[in-house]
């Protein structure tokens, strides 16, 4: 079936759905989502979002902008980083008059606390800029955005898996899509399409992310030539439920939770004497893993699955229980333990990819080290890089990027689709989409994809984590290539159309395994150490060789990298303490 | 230990009736529910279908009903359903949903009820300040209804669309709740139509089980009751009377 849009939106979490606000003002617009808009991931997000308001001290944009790039260890984009930290003050506004419940001042303002990184005066102590509505900001933006387009009439089409992009002599015609009621092929041609699907934090064993998180716009863009921007650069969050990897928000330490060790000592004093357990979240992961393989951590065997203690009982339970209701409830659910009388037992879980489809700051993407547009084609969102987040992403920054960058890339479609005709369209567009799901549901037997999920997560956990080195990541390289083989003679085990997520999960792996190895090989290839990226082999950040973004070409089962250039012209790269 | 999955299947491309089949996996007493579906269809059948996403209870994708009870599997440990080795766990889909395939039922319906109470912020006036100013205890007589993730568990839970399908049902009538109840909010007027009507929000009868099941912890009968209440007081300034089907 042929659809015609002039913008698809491909992704409903929070850039997706602002983005569709925007452009749907503008522009005959339909949103395609895997999910149901409201079970997107940016509803699991916690703490924050921030923005220099000054509501309850002295803040100004120039100092978020200034906490980003240093956050981001320089590899930022400056003046993005600007746009970013400026255009903020507006979005958390234009979101409360839309309704988000923050909470508030005393005199009924959007309150505002302390989060990791975010500092006054260019470092000089936390700074109060992350706006919260208890601990469920990313559920209150993604139910508020949500509820907007309900009031806007946005159309959706729900449950739609896009597998592949069309694009033809560098100009974005649409994309295709699987519906899962029907299994059938759909075509939908578009003037624009823009990807806003998220993270794929599922290349990891332990992880913060939802099982959806399959980077499923990343790796069509891949497949399809574009090279994707910083892949080498992915958070780990510090403070992961041991075992589970479910998020416990920095928020907790914003509000005064301390990290300790076996002898109950605060580490962080010894690792960054400013900002304490509030440093940037490399910094606090890099920490926690020092502390354990010194036999610091809270069984002391040194082993990879040791941890350390997140201490908020001090806090007081009307304190957590007013700004931290939903991590009271996850302790309670999965550790069995009230974090108001326990330390909450953490290690940190793979989390935010800092990489992504390169983009300037009006979305659009860009696909080589020229600044060449691909015409029409469009990302934002935690799958694209602009890259306001260089090494390291501050928290509360992600829905930031969401907000700011989605409404941009919205408003920017609506224009562009004015000025373009209707793209004309073959009917072989949706040739190599149906070949793949020919190939995997062709009836011959063939091994089941859970096996390859499994080993490619553990590599990409044991060999591309917090600490790297060449050895290991050859490793995860290797095996990454091996597995793709195998990927070759899976086959879909359920043989029937209507709601075939079988099917879904099976495309879904093809597009983890291909980010991993973009990831795995991206990391092997950067000689140094920076932000995220901590090399054992290469312990120091390089500005004279390695100040540039790495631009990761899929061909195949092999990466080939070329780089581009960081705006550093705001602030002379410095060295990064705190 | 191994526990026994006894999980009903129906598949309307090849199945007549729906019927139950059992699945033996291995878990830990620690394990979410979750944990092992995924078992299952990673290595045992791939042909279950259920939905599922954030895997910690914040996402509504994978609701069902658990040994009878309405709730989401990943916020559902096995511990709290099994004691000892080849306990029986039963799963079905959730009640008063047409079913798509196994445990995936079809909640366009439930969508559609939850648009008509038009579930966002009205107030077309323009904010006189940056924000628009309220007081964190005026926030927080709505706050437990801005937990809401739409998973249904409620309605599923809820005896009312039983015998009466048309029900509104308890998700609806709380975001309803959430926006009546919000100082910044002026569109009364405009969701009455919906609410105060025979399929409105009358045929609740207090039963609580909405309030029982809620993964979110949403006292959803007190704030039916409440959301009741505001229109019966708008009716009675009035003289007027409700419209709940009764002359």
């Amino acid at each position: 079936m042929i659809h015609q849009f002039e913008t698809i939106i491909v992704g409903s979490g929070g850039s997706g759905l602002y983005a569709a606000l925007e452009a749907s003002q503008r522009s005959q617009t339909a949103v395609l989502s895997k999910l149901f808009p409201v079970r997107s991931h940016t509803g699991a997000a916690q703490g924050g979002i921030s923005a220099a308001l000054g509501n309850v001290e002295e803040d100004k944009p120039e100092w978020h902008a200034f906490d980003t790039v240093k956050g981001g260890d320089y590899l930022v984009d400056q003046q993005a980083a600007k746009i970013l930290a400026e255009e903020a003050v507006q979005a958390v506004y234009d979101l409360e008059n839309r309704g988000l419940p923050f909470n508030r001042t005393p005199e009924g303002r959007i309150d505002q606390r302390r989060f990791g990184g975010h500092t006054r005066n260019f470092g000089e102590a936390p700074v109060r800029r992350a706006c919260y509505a208890a601990d469920r900001t990313g559920h209150m933006i993604l139910q508020t955005l949500y509820q907007q387009c309900i009031k806007n009439n946005v159309s959706f089409y729900d449950e739609f898996q896009v597998l592949d992009l069309i694009l033809e002599e560098n100009r974005c015609k649409g994309v295709v899509a699987v519906e899962l009621a029907t299994g059938e092929l759909h075509v939908f041609a578009a003037k624009a399409v823009l990807f806003a699907t998220g993270g794929f934090g599922r290349i990891f064993k332990i992880t913060s992310n939802a099982h959806a998180n399959t980077g499923d716009g990343p790796a069509i863009c891949a497949r399809r030539g574009i090279p994707l921007e910083d892949m080498e650069f992915f958070q780990f969050h510090p403070t992961g439920i041991k075992g589970l990897g479910i998020l416990i928000s920095e928020a907790v330490r914003g509000e005064g939770g301390i990290l300790r060790n076996r002898d109950g000592n605060r580490f962080m004093e010894h690792y960054s004497p400013t900002l304490l357990d509030l440093a940037p979240r490399d910094i606090v992961a890099r920490s926690i893993l020092t502390e354990i393989r010194a036999g610091q951590g809270i069984r002391g065997d040194r082993k990879i699955d040791d941890y350390v203690h997140l201490d908020a009982t001090h806090l007081g339970k009307e304190v957590l229980g007013a700004k931290l209701p939903d991590i009271t409830s996850f302790c309670q659910t999965y550790l069995g333990i009230d974090p108001a009388d326990s330390p909450i037992p953490v290690l940190p879980t793979a989390h935010y990819a800092m990489g992504g489809i390169p983009t300037d700051t009006d979305g659009r993407v860009i696909k080589d080290d020229k600044g060449t547009i691909v015409e029409g084609l469009y990302a934002a969102g935690e799958c694209a890089c602009v890259s306001v987040h260089g090494a390291n992403r501050l928290g509360t920054n992600s829905l930031l990027d969401l907000v700011v960058f989605g409404r941009r890339a919205g408003r920017h479609i609506g224009e562009y689709v004015k000025e373009v005709e209707v793209p004309s369209i073959s009917e072989e567009v949706a040739d190599t989409a149906g070949r793949w799901i020919k190939q995997l549901t062709d009836g011959q037997s063939g091994p089941h994809g859970g096996h390859i999920m499994e080993e490619m997560q553990t590599a990409m956990m044991e060999n591309v984590g917090i600490y790297r080195n060449e050895k290991d990541m050859q490793a995860a390289v290797d095996q990454i290539q091996s597995l793709l083989e195998r990927y070759q003679q899976v086959r879909v085990q359920d043989s029937g159309r209507a709601f075939n997520t079988d099917l879904l999960e099976v495309i879904e792996l093809r597009n983890l395994l291909d980010l991993s190895l973009l990831t795995a090989a991206a990391a092997l290839n950067r000689q140094e150490s920076r932000g995220a990226h901590s090399r054992e082999d290469f312990p120091d950040r390089d500005d004279d060789n390695w100040l540039k973004h790495s631009l990761a070409h899929l061909n195949g089962d092999t990466v080939r990298i070329e780089y581009k250039m960081v705006d550093t012209s705001v602030w002379e790269p410095k060295p990064r303490t705190y | 230990m191994k526990i026994i999955l006894k999980i009903k299947r129906f598949n309307p491309e090849s199945d007549e009736n729906s019927y139950f089949q059992e699945f033996t996996v291995e878990a830990d007493p620690n394990d979410r529910l979750l944990d092992a579906l995924m078992h299952v269809k990673r290595f045992q059948d791939g042909t279950l279908g259920f939905r599922k996403s954030c895997a910690h209870g914040v996402c509504g994708s994978d609701a069902m009903r658990i040994n009878g009870k309405d709730g989401l599997a990943c916020k559902t440990l096995i511990k709290d359903l099994t004691s000892r080795d080849g306990d029986t766990i039963a799963i079905e889909p959730l009640r008063h949903f047409p079913v798509q395939r196994d445990l995936i039922v079809d909640q366009s319906e439930f969508f559609k009820k939850f648009r008509a109470v038009k579930p966002y912020l009205i107030n077309d006036d323009m904010p006189k300040e940056k924000e628009r100013i309220q007081s964190q205890e005026e926030r927080m007589v709505f706050d437990d209804t801005t937990n809401c993730i739409l998973c249904a568990s409620c309605y599923s839970a809820c005896p009312i669309p039983e015998n009466h399908s048309a029900f509104l049902g308890p998700a609806a009538i709380a975001q309803a709740y959430r926006f009546l109840a919000d100082t910044r909010d002026q569109g009364f007027e405009e969701r009455l139509p919906s609410l105060d009507q025979p399929d409105g929000i009358w045929p609740c009868q207090n039963h609580f089980k909405c309030t029982q099941s809620c993964p979110r912890s949403i006292l959803l009968t007190k704030r039916i009751n409440q959301t009741k209440k505001m229109i019966e007081t708008y009716r009675q300034e009035r003289n007027e009377k409700i419209n709940n089907g009764e002359s």
